[in-house]
């Protein structure tokens, strides 16, 4: 297949070339790769904060920044690394790119609206680092607690509103833009339990943020005017209620963690039945096991706050509501290694990332049950061992299938291969630097070391001066990536329209793609997971019309 | 990509292949999009009662709201339902004329509502800042006061475009139905609001 596409009425209306990534752009798949960009570049400016952070702990004693500087530090690098890295990227990154691709579409649903969401982002992310040099940014941590937020500087803290308001604005365009694409846009013929892994999650997901962004950005309503308006909605002095802020906030942030690992569930998903020639194992219980976790993590926000003085009633709820999630999640996990189990497998950058994906967030996930349950929760609240299970779950979960993702789809992306060496050398260092970096931590934080403090025992200099090792690892890992992803576009290997030899429908045609999609019409995939499948098996099906594969996971 | 479509017709034309189009999905969207917005209406709910469950207010704070005026505002808005129910029903039907007066009807009752609004919010005993129930009380009120001014001006904005050669027609009557839901769905938001906030 070629690229062309001779009728495209786009190709007299937008820009061309490389131009066309800066411009307000309706292509599904331009916007795609900006936001993926734009969500790497803030990938960086979170990462040199966490550096910052790092080079703080690295001793004792506050003596590389200020204390105020290092509260803006932390704010900055948890505001950055959620709302302008990982939810745009996993969601409006390869949601754009993939989705359409699944369903057989050749856009979004509402491209005009796709396009508005992704541009709020931008000026958010300037806000919210330009808050830094201008008015001094906000100091209250990504959770802006009350009171703690009402007695830091207000305008850092309204800039910090504001800026969360607008991602949030894009994060629910996003979410009801892929609800209607993948319910209302499937291609004539193709079913609903038809469809690629990564559409259920991203329909999961959707429908998490649609249900729970609001009532952050209600509750955020509500903070601005105690800070601007002197109301007195979560300030204690005024007779108001900080407790409320917080089951407000984690209504929203803890569905905001699935809302974070959902679609990295169902990219990882789609990675490993090709790099293993064998079908997704356990497609259905796949699917109800994400609209399980869906269900139950709308009822699980308040396992953040055991120590709020919640009654016991409700901690009761939580804990048992909160365990009850590890359920649906071993599902899957059971599954990726049944998909695993005996297969061909190819060790490449995107497998490597993909099961250590699986190994981290095992791990995360272990001490994720073991904080849900209240008197080990006591225990290390607001420690640091709460500070390293939420990057395994985050970095080693979601990070990880990030980089998984772009060694496996920046083929399609660009026509070219990205260099095996280097993607190795990569994921070695990131490996290592991650683990290096936040396993200690869990020590650290068993032993009573506090987060967000610039100064510690001396006691725990050791794994703190480990722990920073393991950050600029992390660091050096990225030059690696960065030059083969830069060079790679323009020297790599051309990697032809399938280079994995895939099903799924984005494979299924040119790569680079033309502007929408594919020349003539969309191809039907009933069995996007059909690897390793006996010819003669399809052609006795086809003959009999008997489904062989009923029970074995393929579809 | 519809919306695309009407916006490049003259390009389409000369196009030797017609795109496929695909079912108009902006209602559908919208109706996912008024989740998300009742899902911040929730929100405000759950702080408002909570926070009448388990923060007292202050000795000699306890404010009585007037029930008469509110009363008449929940009537003014349900008859605007019907109003405007009855506008897309003669909308379908091609009569344009009936139509657009329902609409202006729906639009007066509206502004009717918020007059009614502003009036309480000046004849009340207490401000913004007085206490934690008058701050959820403007909190609420205001919020959805936002809602109708919004709603008045879509309805004017349909009112409009349904005049002779308006884009709103018995063939594409997107508009109207878009501010019909949108509409029915303030009024319903409202009832809420009246019920936990003005009876409970």
């Amino acid at each position: 297949m070629t690229v062309a596409s001779p009728n495209d009425f786009q190709d007299s209306l937008q820009p061309q070339g490389w131009l066309r990534y800066f411009s307000f752009s309706l292509d599904h798949k331009v916007i795609g790769i900006q936001y993926l960009v734009t969500g790497f570049l803030f990938y960086f400016i979170g990462g040199a904060l966490a550096g910052v952070i790092r080079a703080e702990l690295a001793s004792p004693i506050s003596d590389f920044v200020s204390r105020e500087t290092y509260n803006e530090v932390l704010t900055l690098h948890g505001t950055v690394m959620i709302f302008l890295w990982i939810v745009p990227v996993v969601n409006g990154g390869f949601g754009n790119y993939l989705i359409p691709f699944y369903v057989g579409a050749r856009d979004m649903a509402f491209p005009r609206l796709n396009a508005v969401a992704f541009w709020m982002i931008p000026p958010a992310g300037i806000l919210l680092i330009g808050s830094y040099f201008i008015t001094g940014a906000a100091q209250s941590g990504w959770t802006a607690y009350p009171p703690l937020s009402l007695t830091t500087p207000a305008l850092g803290q309204v800039v910090w509103i504001v800026s969360v308001l607008l991602l949030g604005g894009s994060s629910i365009f996003g979410g009801i833009n892929f609800i209607a694409t993948v319910l209302k846009l499937r291609r004539p013929g193709l079913k609903l339990m038809q469809l690629p892994m990564y559409c259920w999650a991203m329909l999961g997901t959707s429908i998490l943020v649609v249900l729970s962004t609001p009532v952050l950005a209600g509750t955020l309503l509500l903070l601005s005017f105690d800070i601007v308006a002197h109301t007195g909605f979560f300030n204690p002095a005024l007779g108001g209620n900080v407790v409320v802020y917080q089951h407000l906030f984690w209504f929203y942030s803890h569905p905001a963690v699935y809302i974070m690992v959902l679609p990295a569930f169902g990219l990882v998903s789609e990675i490993l039945p090709i790099h293993s020639r064998k079908p997704l194992f356990g497609y259905t219980t796949m699917v109800y096991s994400i609209l399980a976790i869906v269900v139950l993590g709308l009822v699980v926000w308040a396992h953040h706050m055991f120590t709020s003085g919640t009654p016991p009633w409700m901690r009761l709820f939580f804990t048992i509501a909160t365990s009850f999630i590890a359920v649906p999640t071993g599902i899957k996990f059971f599954n990726w290694l049944a998909t695993l189990w005996g297969g061909k497998l190819a060790l490449n950058s995107a497998m490597l990332f993909s099961c250590a994906f699986i190994v981290n967030f095992v791990f995360g996930g272990i001490t994720g049950v073991a904080l849900a349950q209240v008197p080990f929760d006591i225990h290390v609240h607001d420690t640091y061992f709460v500070v390293g299970h939420f990057h395994y779950i985050v970095y080693g979960g979601t990070v990880f299938v990030i980089f998984a993702s772009i060694y496996h789809w920046y083929p399609k992306f660009t026509g070219r291969m990205l260099n095996e060496d280097l993607g190795r050398l990569h994921f070695l260092l990131t490996f290592v630097g991650f683990n290096l970096c936040f396993a200690p931590q869990h020590w650290l934080g068993l032993n009573g070391m506090p987060r967000r403090v610039a100064e510690y025992d001396p006691s725990f200099t050791t794994l703190n001066q480990i722990s920073s090792v393991g950050a600029l690892l992390m660091a050096i890992s990225s030059l690696p990536f960065l030059y083969n992803v830069l060079v790679s576009a323009f020297k790599g290997q051309v990697a032809g329209d399938n280079p994995w030899n895939a099903l799924t429908p984005e494979w299924l045609t040119s790569s680079p793609p033309p502007v929408e999609n594919w020349i003539g019409a969309a191809p039907l995939v009933e069995h996007p997971y059909g690897y390793g499948v006996d010819e003669d098996a399809l052609s006795v099906e086809a003959a009999t019309g008997r489904d062989l594969w009923s029970g074995t996971g393929r579809r | 990509m519809t919306s695309l479509a009407t916006s490049t017709s003259a390009t389409e034309a000369v196009t030797a292949e017609p795109h496929e189009g695909h079912a108009d999905l902006r209602l559908f969207g919208l109706a996912t999009f008024l989740v998300a917005d009742g899902m911040t209406f929730a929100g405000f709910f759950a702080a408002y009662l909570t926070f009448r469950a388990v923060n007292p207010l202050p000795a000699g704070s306890t404010y009585e709201l007037e029930l008469l005026l509110p009363s008449i505002n929940t009537m003014l808005l349900l008859v605007s339902s019907y109003t405007f129910h009855r506008s897309g029903r003669n909308l379908l039907l091609g009569q344009m004329g009936p139509c657009r007066a329902w609409l202006l009807l729906t639009a007066g009752l509206g502004a009717a509502f918020l007059a009614g609004q502003m009036v309480e919010y000046f004849t009340l005993p207490f401000g913004l800042t007085d206490n934690l129930f008058a701050s959820t009380f403007y909190a609420l009120t205001g919020f959805h006061g936002l809602h109708v001014t919004l709603g008045v001006i879509c309805i004017l904005l349909v009112w409009f475009q349904t005049r002779q050669g308006g884009r709103v027609t018995s063939a594409a009557p997107f508009g109207l139905e878009a501010a019909e839901l949108y509409w029915h769905f303030v009024d319903g938001i409202w009832v809420v609001l009246y019920g936990i906030l003005y009876l409970l």
